[in-house]
Formats: structure tokens, sequence, C-alpha cells
């Protein structure tokens, strides 16, 4: 628990600070830990545990900004996660899960798991109806890792709507997820 | 898409992340919204004409304290709510020292008070419009505080809807005082607690729709 805290609070550290290595490192560990968690809450419903690891890790990114440096990282990766999960077991209306316990903040990181499942949503399908002064921004920029400058040349919109897409787009895929359901 | 596609995806240019945004939405929401209700009092009740006056009153300084006192405290509970995993309860045990000044307050000027006067010091000359004129106040504040909730991530949105009605019923108050002519402490112990609580109560209702993520 604490050498995972440590952990994962050193990298996110690092990725608020602008390393993009990091910060792929602090997700794909994160990722593993969402996917143990989720695994153990959602034995009813497996189907949903990677789609449910995709939109935890979403959410993370787009709130990032809302992580306070003097509290526990995993407490507020927990905060999330169980936010996200209880909102499926809602939307689901499945009684029986939402009678379950939900661990708390010190043993929901107790079994990491690397292997992904298949997802049911695919996230690039999503992706392709955003409208284009966000798609265009994410394909360019996070797809084919083009730098502000580059996006802005080729798709013709100045570097500050290169970025605002980049940003309100991944907030509207996470709409989208949320209203598809 | 695979997650660790996905994964590729968020972590390509991401870019360094600012850690005063918070902060800064509340600030924002706070001096927008400010001004909106400073400009809807304006319009629709006025500011009082003898100002100069009451700011002799130490009582109208003990008036504003509460109101600013009983605001921060809102704040922080907003802000606790805003973030995912921040405890909100102890920072909320700030509203009550406020609150219970001013019962003090009241309790002994209500002791030192015969039966006549003693419901001039509870209903004043106002007490029909006081609340409702508080929570209508709080409105443009309401709006931009559901607005910077909106953009953090409240992981209890009902607790967070009503920290920012709360707060905009608090911050509405204190503007609320420049044209508010009650002085008395059961008076302002009662109303404006109740004016705070309507914005509070709309927005436990509303949190749950309107500050989803």
């Amino acid at each position: 628990m604490h050498e995972t805290e440590a952990r994962l609070s050193k990298l996110f550290e690092q990725a608020l600070a602008g390393d993009a290595a990091a910060y792929r490192s602090f997700l794909r560990d994160l990722g593993a830990q969402l996917r143990g968690f989720l695994r153990r809450r959602l034995e009813r419903l497996p189907d949903e545990i990677e789609d449910l690891v995709q939109e935890t890790l979403l959410a993370v990114h787009n709130k990032r900004h809302t992580y306070d440096a003097g509290q526990p990282l995993t407490a507020w990766v927990y905060a999330i996660a169980r936010y996200k999960l209880v909102d499926l077991l809602r939307r689901r209306a499945s009684r029986e899960a939402l009678d379950q316990p939900l661990d708390n903040e010190q043993e929901w990181l107790a079994a990491p798991e690397t292997e992904a499942a298949g997802t049911r949503r695919d996230l690039a399908a999503l992706l392709a109806r955003l409208p284009e002064r966000h798609r265009l921004p994410i394909v360019h920029m996070k797809l084919e890792g083009l730098s502000v400058a580059e996006t802005a040349r080729r798709t013709g919109m100045s570097e500050s709507a290169v970025k605002v897409g980049v940003h309100r787009g991944l907030k509207a895929l996470a709409a989208m997820i949320r209203e598809e359901q | 898409m695979k997650t660790d596609d996905l994964i590729t995806l968020l972590a390509t240019g991401a870019g360094a992340v600012d850690a005063g945004a918070p902060r800064r939405r509340f600030t924002l929401a706070l001096g927008l919204g400010g001004i909106g209700t400073l400009l809807l009092m304006a319009a629709l009740l006025g500011v009082r004409s003898d100002l100069p006056r009451m700011a002799l009153e130490p009582m109208f300084w003990t008036k504003l304290a509460y109101c600013a006192a009983l605001a921060a405290a809102a704040l922080a509970v907003a802000a606790r709510l805003a973030r995912p995993g921040a405890r909100a309860a102890g920072v909320a045990s700030m509203l009550a020292a406020p609150l219970f000044a001013m019962w003090l307050l009241a309790v002994f000027a209500l002791g030192g008070a015969t039966g006549s006067e003693r419901e001039a010091l509870v209903f004043g000359t106002t007490w029909r419009a006081c609340a409702f004129n508080i929570a209508m106040l709080s409105l443009p504040l309401f709006a931009a505080l559901l607005w910077a909730m909106q953009g953090l991530a409240p992981t209890r949105p009902a607790l967070a809807g009503a920290a920012a009605g709360l707060l905009s019923g608090a911050a509405a108050a204190l503007i609320y005082s420049l044209h508010c002519p009650e002085l008395a402490a059961p008076f302002l112990g009662i109303w404006y607690p109740l004016g705070m609580l309507m914005p509070a109560a709309v927005g436990a209702i509303a949190g749950p729709r309107l500050l989803r993520w």
C-alpha cells in the first residue's frame, strides 16, 4: 500500500510537471491497479471491467488538475474510481451489486492485474464521432504525436484552438461514454 | 481501442498541469457572481442611503463579519468537496462557530428585553422579505459556483451542490447587508441562515443532476 502510494505519487508528480513518459508509466500502473480493484467489485459484470478501467483513466486524465499535492494520491484516485463504479452500478440499477460493501481506501490496491480483457465499447469509434475541431487535434497530437505548432499548421487552426480542441475533445469523449449507457 | 492505446493517447503531449486551477476557478466564480449579485441588488433593492451612519454601529460590522465567516467556512467546504478524496467534515464544523456566536448574542439580547421588545428583535420590520431576498440575490453567485464545481470533480454531488448553494447564500447575505436595515442578533441568527439554506437546499437537489462528470 505505502509502496504503491509512493511509486504512483512520484510518477504522477513528474507527470503533472509535464513528463509524458512518467505519465504513461503512471497510467499503466494505475490501470493495472484499477483492473484488480474492479475485478473484485464487478464479479457479476465481468464484461464491464475493461470499459470502466478506460472510463476511469479518462476521468483521471480530465480531472487531474483537481489533485492536491498535499493529499494521498491513492485516496484521490480511489474516490474517482469509486464514483465511476457507483455511477455504473446506479445506471444499471443493479441492486444486488450495490448491496456489496465497497472496499476502503487501504484495501483497494491489494491485487493489480496487468492482463487487459477486451472492451465492449470502442473508444476509437466514439472518437470518430467527435466534431472536427475536437477530433483533428486529438488525432494529430495524441495519436500521431505531432507538436501543437505542427498540428496547427496541418489543420489550419490556431495553436490555442488546437490545445482547447484536445482538452474539450477528451471531455466530450467522457460525456459520450456517460450518455451511451 | 485497447486500454494501452488509450494510455498512449492520454500521455502523448499531455503537458504540465497548473495546480492553481481549482483556486482560480472559485475566485473567478465568486468575483463574477459577486458582481452579478451586486448589480442585481442595486437594480432591485438599492443600497442604503444611510450607510455612513450604519458604519458607526458595531452591530453592522458584526453582521458583516458573521456573513463573511459563514461564507469563508462554506468556501472551505465547497473547495474540499470539489476534489475527489478530500475530507470535508472537519472544515464543515467551521460553519458552526459564527452561527453559535450569533445565537449567543441573540440569547443575551432577548434576555434583557421585554415581551414586545423581543418580538421586534426577532421579526424586525423585514422578516417576511429577508430570507427570500437573500435567496434571490444568491442566484448569480449560485450559477457561477455551479459552473466552478462542474469544472472540478465533486464525487458527492448532492453535498457539493449544497455547499455551492450555501456559499452563494452566505456571500449574497454579505452583499444584502448593504441594503438590509436589521441589526438585531436574534433577527440575524434566524432569517439570514434561512435565506442561505434555500439555495443550499436547491443545490442539494440539483447537484446530482448538474454536477455529473
